[in-house]
């Protein structure tokens, strides 16, 4: 919850990756992935060229990669149903093992591990060097709505306050002789939620009274930071750049 | 002198929208310098009454700061005036950092650049946090997050300091540091409490506010002495202790 689980994603050190400023980060990511899930699935070499690009990425931010490999385990149950394609997809087959596999159903597989990959890498990679505040101030600078930016940032403030007060909410049930295996105390677990929520909203309006004692008047000051200079966003663009350089090639060949 | 008050409050009446009625006219001056106390039972209207003096809870009667009305129109200035730290720091502290936090209220006022990082700065070295600015109020201890909340208002430079019990949850060491640091400000202070040694060391003015109205004003002293006061108001000095004579 909140930024006791931030640093499962987030790599705190020092590098070039990890000193530009989020919203390049963001932008370059989500450009990468856009054009990556372009490519037609045919140009095999395209998505080599890719991986290399991101590999270049991996080196300049100091990310292990078996720390990257550990996380990529999130896409596991998407590639499972890609490798079921070349079996149920219909047309054309080729024989491999004694296996009638469909040749769109393999094509299909592919482009699904190969995006699937590159973008989930892509993502990490920025979460590795983003810590998850960077990220709403970037997604802010970018013009993102303000209102998701500041749920979102609520989200994370109070999820951690929330946490420890479902934590403590536990302990005092189990205190007085709850054991959470039994299935019929599943209405003591059922009302202690609805008690978390109650205190959830009571809280809500207690931080908005203190917001509106503060001269909150409904709009957020933006805060914090320069933002990102030329150079920086130059240098965060060369990846999407060359990508959709290597994604037109791959479309007119 | 009319023009030395900071606040004045003339037949404050407010009753909540289920009827309960929770002040009962309430007329209060504070001068500027003063550091009130404001005692009660829980339920009293103690807090009721602090929403009353920035406008969050308007009800029948006047209540002017600085002799500028709390009206709907002067709302921005009445909360720059009336700074109010919260009894928990987590309801106060909801920016991801210390100084975000500490810079949203001069920021709603419309401070940015050079003049908005001073502020951060000297409200952060006001209340001894000035090495945690850049750190997430959720790692902080209790006791450092109340501190900030003081900071939160501070940064905003107002002409009142209200404080609903700012020695609550605070170990020893803690409560005796907010009250150094309380002491150390040059700031007409308002605060609600039920620590009333805590009182007695930081207000020399002390206030009963029970079933919705002022019953007693005087020195703090005078009133702490007064056994069958408190009594009456279900107020008690912890075990032990005694007010202690002379000046």
């Amino acid at each position: 919850m909140g930024a006791g689980h931030a640093h499962l994603l987030h790599l705190p050190h020092d590098s070039a990756v990890h000193r530009l400023p989020p919203e390049v980060k963001i932008a370059a990511s989500v450009g990468f992935t856009l054009l990556v899930v372009l490519t037609p699935r045919e140009a095999m070499w395209a998505f080599g060229v890719y991986a290399l690009l991101l590999a270049i990425v991996v080196a300049a931010a100091r990310v292990r990669p078996g720390w990257l490999l550990r996380r990529v385990v999130i896409e596991l149950p998407f590639v499972l149903i890609a490798l079921l394609l070349p079996f149920f997809g219909g047309g054309e087959t080729v024989h491999w093992l004694g296996l009638n596999l469909s040749v769109t159903g393999l094509y299909g597989a592919w482009n699904i591990a190969a995006k699937g990959t590159l973008g989930v890498v892509s993502s990490l990679l920025l979460a590795a060097t983003t810590p998850v505040n960077d990220l709403l101030t970037g997604l802010d600078r970018l013009r993102c709505p303000r209102v998701m930016t500041q749920i979102a940032g609520f989200m994370l403030r109070y999820g951690q306050v929330l946490g420890e007060e479902a934590a403590r909410m536990r302990v005092a049930r189990l205190s007085r002789g709850y054991e959470q295996r039994f299935l019929w105390q599943l209405r003591a677990w059922a009302t202690g939620a609805g008690a978390l929520f109650l205190r959830a909203f009571e809280r809500g309006e207690r931080v908005y009274v203190a917001m509106l004692s503060r001269g909150y008047a409904g709009v957020m000051p933006r805060l914090g930071g320069r933002p990102a200079r030329p150079a920086e966003w130059a240098a965060a663009l060369t990846l999407p750049a060359v990508t959709g350089a290597v994604a037109l090639a791959a479309a007119l060949t | 002198m009319i023009d030395s008050m900071v606040l004045s409050l003339r037949g404050v009446r407010f009753a909540y929208p289920d009827g309960r009625r929770a002040l009962h006219g309430v007329d209060l001056d504070v001068r500027r310098g003063e550091r009130v106390a404001l005692l009660g039972p829980n339920g009293a209207g103690k807090t009721t009454l602090v929403l009353h003096l920035n406008g969050i809870h308007a009800g029948e009667g006047t209540v002017e700061v600085d002799g500028l009305p709390v009206t709907k129109a002067n709302l921005t200035e009445i909360r720059r005036r009336v700074g109010i730290v919260f009894q928990d720091p987590d309801d106060q502290l909801f920016m991801p950092t210390v100084a975000e936090d500490v810079a949203f209220g001069p920021a709603n006022l419309g401070l940015r650049g050079p003049e908005l990082d001073a502020r951060v700065d000297e409200a952060l070295a006001q209340v001894g946090m000035s090495e945690h600015r850049d750190r997430a109020p959720h790692h902080l201890s209790f006791g450092q997050r109340r501190r900030v909340a003081v900071a939160t208002v501070l940064a905003m430079r107002p002409s009142v300091l209200v404080m609903d019990e700012p020695s609550s949850n605070l170990d020893p060491a803690a409560r005796r540091e907010l009250a150094d640091i309380l002491l150390g400000l040059d700031v007409t202070l308002l605060m609600v409490t039920h620590d009333l040694p805590y009182a007695l060391q930081l207000c020399e003015r002390a206030l009963i506010l029970d079933a919705g109205k002022i019953t007693a004003d005087g020195t703090t002293r005078e009133i702490l002495a007064d056994e069958a006061l408190l009594a009456r108001h279900r107020l008690e000095l912890p075990y032990g202790f005694t007010v202690p004579t002379g000046a």
